[in-house]
């Protein structure tokens, strides 16, 4: 048996959600990783570190708008070719187009933004978080095959003890994109250079609280090494890019760690983030929502408490 | 231009959501038009004062999924379809697609549909597969999640926010759009919208209207199952502190202490 998983990559590496799939893909069978682009090989090395057994290239053509049908259809040959019964992708609204179009095709179950994926007698069960992660669903997939979207940070990303020399198979390009649809600009945001919000351990997230001074939520998240995430409100301010929105309609996250810095807790902020590992609220409005949630709550003036908290951490991390 | 705008009635995000033998809960009468649809409908609404033209919304669910529909045409929408059959109880993505496709059709078979619009997500599922499975099902050009959208000429043009990357894309109409919370701020109904939503006939349709195999859809066509559905439990062992002056200390060291700072 086998599983087929899409690496998203970046600059010529993986990104961190592409080995965290590997990870879990190999308790469904022999992983077979697939790489759309080139320069796979320069990857291999790592993608069999975390139990890839064969590394899949596909070509496509890099300023195509209607990729989506064409990713899914050389996905689904794919799988027919290796026998794969799962496919895996990172949750992204991107894949999420893709694994529709590929369940359509397989006739298989589509489960999307799974926080757990695992064989329980020959059958694919995922785990997954519903209504702003307050319920807990356990899911079974009723067709021979399934597609699967695992949310970044679920997993725990772990080498395996041997690693195989994997097989590296060239398929050529895939299928022509869907040429209705045109390109007419891409622009390619600049790097922070700090960590993405949507797949970092730790996200820093700012709020109306900052009344727009970002400062002391940059300096927190390069204190701990994190990203920076906003609410709707910050990123409707224009106090930081939109792409750093966390919620319901931005990105949805589940680090290990979240600090909420002058976060109200709104529910569609909650609806992206209330499934993070341990939560870390600083607020002066006692009443704030989101210290329903917090595991640490702090009342207080948050440009007091986080450039201290900053120092501290950076102390205490010599 | 003639544009079809799906809308899904959802439990109200602010009341208390939950499951009830692995399905959304819908008895707590607290539904409402998905939010982000607004957006979908808002964007109609705009293109159709734009160029002219009228909007009909179209859903599928129960009688109580009229509340949805009927604030769509409290915004301005013309005409409201509704789909609804026993059979369509217990649909999964696949089947809503595949019945919002059949309806489209049989609209488009009285008079062509040029432009398909959705929301991007939505608030109870959250899968935002729909739209691809629809453009799918349809064989419409797809352009997804649009920040912003505008029609000249028979072309569409939107724009889009992607991780690291905004496009801008073009597609003929016909062709299917979803549209983001970016896109526009949906208006609140007027007291005439009000007044004429109240006299507006939402038109019903069966699975048998729409030529519909009932194993196709619903339970018997569902390809996931939930297991089980359980609320998370409540913790009592959160700390809420009040800073005296070294609340940003003692965050460092509840930090420290469970292996956050490694």
């Amino acid at each position: 048996m086998s599983a087929l998983v899409v690496v998203d990559h970046h600059d010529g590496a993986p990104r961190a959600s592409a080995l965290e799939l590997l990870t879990a893909a190999r308790a469904l069978g022999a992983p077979h990783a697939v790489w759309f682009g080139d320069d796979a090989a320069s990857a291999a090395a790592v993608l069999a570190e975390f139990g890839a057994v064969a590394v899949h290239t596909v070509a496509v053509p890099s300023r195509e708008a209607g990729l989506p049908p064409a990713v899914a259809s050389a996905l689904a040959r794919l799988a027919d070719e290796v026998g794969a019964t799962t496919v895996l992708l990172a949750s992204t609204f991107e894949n999420k187009e893709v694994a529709a179009r590929l369940a359509l095709t397989l006739d298989a179950g589509l489960v999307v933004d799974a926080s757990g994926v695992e064989l329980v007698d020959g059958r694919v069960e995922t785990t997954q978080q519903a209504f702003a992660a307050t319920w807990t669903l356990r899911g079974a997939v009723l067709r021979e095959r399934a597609v699967v979207t695992l949310k970044s940070n679920a997993v725990r990303a772990v080498p395996v003890d041997a690693p195989v020399e994997p097989e590296l198979r060239d398929h050529g390009a895939a299928t022509a994109p869907d040429d209705r649809v045109q390109v007419v600009e891409r622009t390619a945001r600049p790097s922070s250079g700090r960590p993405d919000v949507g797949e970092a351990q730790v996200v820093v997230v700012g709020g109306r609280g900052t009344g727009g001074d970002f400062d002391v939520v940059l300096d927190l998240a390069d204190a701990l090494g994190g990203a920076v995430g906003a609410t709707r409100d910050a990123t409707d301010e224009g106090w930081i890019e939109h792409e750093a929105m966390v919620g319901q309609t931005g990105a949805s996250i589940s680090p290990r760690l979240y600090v909420g810095v002058g976060v109200s807790g709104a529910v569609h902020h909650r609806g992206g983030m209330q499934a993070s590992g341990t939560i870390v609220a600083v607020n002066n409005d006692p009443d704030a929502p989101i210290f329903e949630i917090a595991d640490f709550g702090v009342v207080g003036d948050l440009f007091e408490v986080v450039p201290q908290a900053a120092a501290e951490i950076r102390r205490l991390k010599g | 231009m003639r544009i079809v705008v799906c809308v899904k009635h959802v439990p109200d995000i602010q009341s208390e959501r939950g499951f009830v033998d692995g399905r959304v809960d819908r008895s707590q009468g607290d539904g409402t038009l998905n939010e982000l649809d607004e957006n979908a409908v808002e964007a109609a609404l705009a293109l159709v004062e734009e160029h002219g033209g009228d909007v009909t919304v179209l859903t599928v669910g129960p009688a109580d999924a009229d509340d949805a529909v009927r604030r769509a045409l409290q915004m301005g929408a013309g005409h409201a379809v509704r789909v609804t059959d026993d059979a369509i109880a217990g649909s999964d993505a696949f089947g809503t697609a595949l019945v919002l496709a059949a309806a489209v059709r049989t609209l488009a078979a009285d008079e062509p549909v040029d432009l398909v619009i959705t929301g991007m997500a939505a608030l109870d599922g959250l899968m935002s597969v729909v739209p691809s499975l629809l453009a799918a099902h349809l064989d419409l050009p797809q352009a997804t999640l649009a920040a912003e959208l505008t029609v000249r000429d028979g072309v569409v043009r939107v724009r889009r926010e992607l991780d690291h990357v905004t496009e801008v894309l073009e597609t003929r109409l016909p062709a299917l759009v979803s549209v983001t919370d970016q896109a526009n701020d949906p208006r609140y109904p007027s007291f005439a919208g009000i007044m004429a939503a109240r006299k507006a006939q939402v038109t019903v349709w069966s699975l048998a209207d729409l030529d519909l195999d009932p194993a196709a859809v619903g339970a018997a066509g569902a390809r996931t199952q939930v297991l089980e559905a359980a609320p998370r439990p409540v913790r009592d062992d959160r700390v809420l502190i009040t800073d005296t002056g070294d609340a940003g200390l003692r965050l460092a060291a509840f930090l420290e202490e469970n292996g956050l700072l490694a």
